[in-house]
């Protein structure tokens, strides 16, 4: 009986989406800096852009991504573009530093798209000229990889001259209230912890004090990386608060749902693709499109 | 006695939240916000105009006719008030709309008419321009999208079931959106005309 019932909301579903599905590419869910749908870029050609943008993203704290694909159609790459924006939220909260590069290769057109926090770097005339001066010489001799980075490159020259808050770095607290809500928050947990612990064990009451604090941190700074960290900072202090306990190293990562959501940024190395995810930028329409 | 009342503050509040009155504050802010992006964007392109009229002007010498639209759509988009509460008007909102599409139309044709003039199209300062311009075209276009959406939000909440006896008692009406006539008319030459000459002219 559940399964007919399923069965027919699956088909409800389904018929209601199918227009919508029918009509519009979809946006490809966002793993990478760099996503090529048309496999032009080769594996290593993928990873080095990827590692570039990441390594600008450590350094400056915008991000740039890029996304490659056969069509549009029926939409214009503008109108592509901006569902890609919207999906991906490129760029970290309130500071709205994301640029986007979509190139539609067998439509011959890209596009940058320029997060709103990036609109007196990067002006629409500018975006143009990367496009038609920097990027499309290099497509016009077959040569994507060349005009990608090369069209990166611009970019990351002229949001290195824009003055744009510092990235968080990695296991560093550069602003105060961040730190100030994670120290508030040991402290509250410190007092529930006892609770918590009786309630669910240790290791389960730490994971779970760990996950509190990890969703808590997310939820109010809005940044991942400090959620992880401050989840995991929990999870070790009620875990050792009062005794020496077995460390058991491996449970932390299982406390994800709360805390780790996606790693995003946290990644300390590894692979390319570990889980990049946009940091909530805004995207107003500003860019510049081309073809060649 | 205190739980009485707290009971009663309780019930107060989960009603007055039941019955949607917070929804409609909350989405007609969000309507409203939309809109002051719509026409932070139209201004945009209003404030580029001026600009992009002295650097042809020299060079379209003949063209004085399309000029003189642009300027004229121009001043008369500039002469329609742009208030928030041209929301609550739907009379109005017509006719801003129509002094919107007039100046869209006579930027268009005036863009047309560049094509005849190469020595334009390889001028740095006019590609930026258009740039600019075209750039602002797709802001508005997606300013517009994103007011649309608010709107019909807004339109079907105060229009259902519980809140629309809410809406009724706070009188809270439907607000206008863009129609399908003048979104085809806005829509359509932005796109066609600013995109394509672009490109071939820097080949």
């Amino acid at each position: 009986m559940p399964k007919r019932w399923l069965g027919l909301i699956a088909a409800g579903a389904a018929l209601l989406l199918s227009p919508l599905a029918s009509g519009e590419i979809a946006v490809p869910p966002l793993q990478a800096r760099v996503t090529d749908l048309t496999g032009t870029l080769t594996a290593s050609q993928v990873q080095s852009l990827d590692s570039r943008l990441r390594d600008f993203e450590r350094a400056k704290g915008s991000q740039i991504a890029v996304l490659m694909l056969p069509s549009t159609q029926p939409e214009t790459i503008e109108q592509y573009s901006i569902r890609v924006a919207e999906a991906w939220k490129i760029g970290r909260a309130k500071i709205d530093d994301g640029v986007i590069l979509v190139v539609a290769k067998d439509d011959r057109k890209l596009r940058i798209e320029v997060g709103r926090g990036l609109e007196g770097a990067i002006t629409d005339g500018l975006a143009k000229r990367i496009v038609s001066e920097v990027i499309t010489p290099h497509f016009k001799a077959n040569d994507f990889y060349g005009g990608i980075s090369a069209g990166a490159e611009a970019l990351i020259k002229l949001i290195e001259g824009e003055p744009l808050p510092a990235p968080s770095a990695p296991g560093g607290f550069d602003s105060g209230a961040n730190f100030q809500t994670i120290l508030w928050l040991i402290v509250a947990l410190a007092i529930a912890q006892p609770f918590l612990l009786g309630l669910f064990g240790r290791l389960k009451g730490s994971l779970a004090a760990g996950g509190i604090v990890g969703a808590i941190v997310w939820v109010f700074a809005g940044v991942v990386v400090f959620a992880v960290l401050g989840g995991m900072i929990a999870f070790l202090v009620s875990l050792f608060i009062d005794s020496a306990g077995t460390s058991r190293r491996s449970g932390w990562s299982s406390h994800g749902p709360g805390g780790g959501w996606s790693g995003g940024g946290w990644s300390g190395g590894g692979g390319s693709s570990g889980g990049f995810s946009g940091g909530g930028g805004d995207f107003g329409g500003g860019g510049a499109s081309g073809s060649w | 006695m205190h739980k009485r009342l707290a009971a009663i503050v309780a019930l107060f509040t989960a009603g007055l939240a039941g019955c949607g009155y917070n929804d409609i504050q909350r989405n007609d802010e969000q309507v409203k916000s939309a809109w002051s992006e719509v026409l932070n964007q139209y201004q945009r392109r209003a404030d580029l105009i001026p600009n992009l009229v002295n650097t042809v002007k020299g060079i379209m010498a003949q063209e004085q006719q399309v000029l003189i639209g642009v300027t004229e759509a121009r001043s008369r988009v500039g002469s329609i008030q742009a208030t928030p509460e041209l929301l609550n008007d739907p009379a109005a909102f017509r006719r801003f709309q129509e002094a919107q599409a007039g100046l869209s139309g006579a930027l268009s044709r005036l863009m047309v008419v560049v094509e005849n003039y190469p020595q334009l199209k390889s001028d740095r300062n006019f590609n930026e321009l258009q740039a600019e311009i075209a750039g602002t075209e797709n802001r508005i276009a997606v300013s517009r999208n994103r007011f649309i959406k608010s709107v019909q939000e807004y339109n079907v909440l105060i229009r259902q079931f519980p809140v629309n006896l809410t809406a009724m008692m706070f009188s809270y009406q439907t607000k206008p959106n863009f129609t399908v006539e003048d979104e085809k008319t806005i829509a359509k030459p932005p796109t066609v005309d600013f995109g394509k000459p672009a490109a071939p002219a820097k080949q």
